[in-house]
């Protein structure tokens, strides 16, 4: 192993952020999860709230998205 | 895949990024030089044309199988326009669905081994973002003058948190651009990086003669491949209803 102790934060770094990628799993979980349970409950009115899951999903993963962007940054940016 | 001096393959995920000239090698010169981005942009409005031109051409009550994907795609993303911005929507239709079909396809294409993701790069989808932030500050002011800004004046809370809601409206408008783009790109870049270091972690089983162990990770990358298919047009669709909800705001700034 070689190598100096900057490139060690970088990579220690991009890997903490990371992290906010399982913020954005539990996100998105618990929005399908949530708009399941209610439309098991009345599926007559599922269909019509699809598209609003889909945003609360993209809403959701942006903010893991950033994450990864931040990591990808400190790889190839700093 | 790039092989070491050894002969080893290197997983090597960025590579598929890289922007380069088509013809010549070198770094790219100025903003006419035609890139790899540039041919596979080309391409997929050329597969636009072909699907919605030659598609609709033959105009039968039965449709063919072309036309029917054209018009499903057409029919869906209207249902779509009209249920958000209702019946003064008609005007942004096609904006709207340019930058669906846009987006679905260079996606789409995207996925053939050995094209190039135009949309994997902050550069494309900012720009698409931007247009759709600037055209929805222009029209909002457009059509409402000064009413454009009750969007940030929460009329239905409190009047002691209406300045603090007002300060958070503001960051949260100028931040969708930002969010609007990135989720697009770091959705495709990520999906295809993930591709790659599957498909190098393969290779190097094989290399280093352990192909029996190969099956679980191939497994997996065809699990992989048919979800990327299916972010593909999500995040498609996902970039057309941000759109949609944005120029609500615009077109109906009141809470």
């Amino acid at each position: 192993m070689e190598g100096n102790i900057a490139d060690m934060g970088k990579f220690i770094g991009a890997g903490l952020a990371t992290m906010g990628l399982g913020g954005a799993g539990i996100g998105v979980g618990l929005v399908v999860g949530n708009f399941l349970a209610g439309a098991l409950r009345n599926p007559a009115a599922a269909a019509g709230q699809t598209a609003t899951m889909f945003l609360g999903i993209a809403f959701a993963e942006a903010l893991g998205i950033f994450s990864f962007l931040i990591a990808l940054l400190l790889m190839f940016a700093v | 895949m790039a092989v070491s001096e050894s002969g080893a393959p290197v997983i090597d995920p960025m590579h598929q990024f890289v922007v380069g000239p088509l013809f010549g090698g070198g770094p790219v010169g100025s903003f006419l030089t035609i890139t790899n981005s540039t041919l596979w942009m080309f391409v997929s409005i050329l597969a636009i044309s072909a699907l919605l031109i030659m598609g609709m051409r033959g105009r039968a009550l039965v449709p063919t199988r072309t036309q029917s994907v054209a018009e499903i795609l057409y029919t869906f993303i209207r249902s779509m326009v009209m249920d958000i911005l209702g019946e003064d929507g008609k005007t942004y239709f096609p904006y709207i669905f340019t930058i669906f079909i846009f987006i679905l396809f260079s996606n789409l294409l995207g996925m053939v081994p050995g094209s190039f993701t135009t949309t994997s790069h902050i550069a494309v989808t900012a720009i698409l973002a931007l247009a759709v932030f600037i055209s929805v500050i222009a029209i909002g002011f457009m059509k409402h003058g000064a009413g454009f800004l009750k969007l940030f004046w929460v009329e239905s809370a409190p009047l002691a948190l209406r300045p603090v809601l007002a300060l958070i409206e503001v960051i949260s408008f100028f931040v969708r651009p930002l969010s609007h783009s990135i989720r697009l790109a770091g959705n495709m870049m990520a999906g295809h990086a993930v591709l790659k270091v599957f498909a190098g972690l393969l290779a190097l089983l094989i290399y280093s003669g352990l192909g029996i162990l190969a099956i679980l990770p191939l497994g997996l990358m065809v699990a992989i491949t048919a979800l990327e298919f299916l972010v593909a047009c999500v995040q498609a669709y996902i970039f057309a209803i941000l759109t949609c909800i944005y120029l609500n705001d615009a077109l109906h700034p009141s809470h």
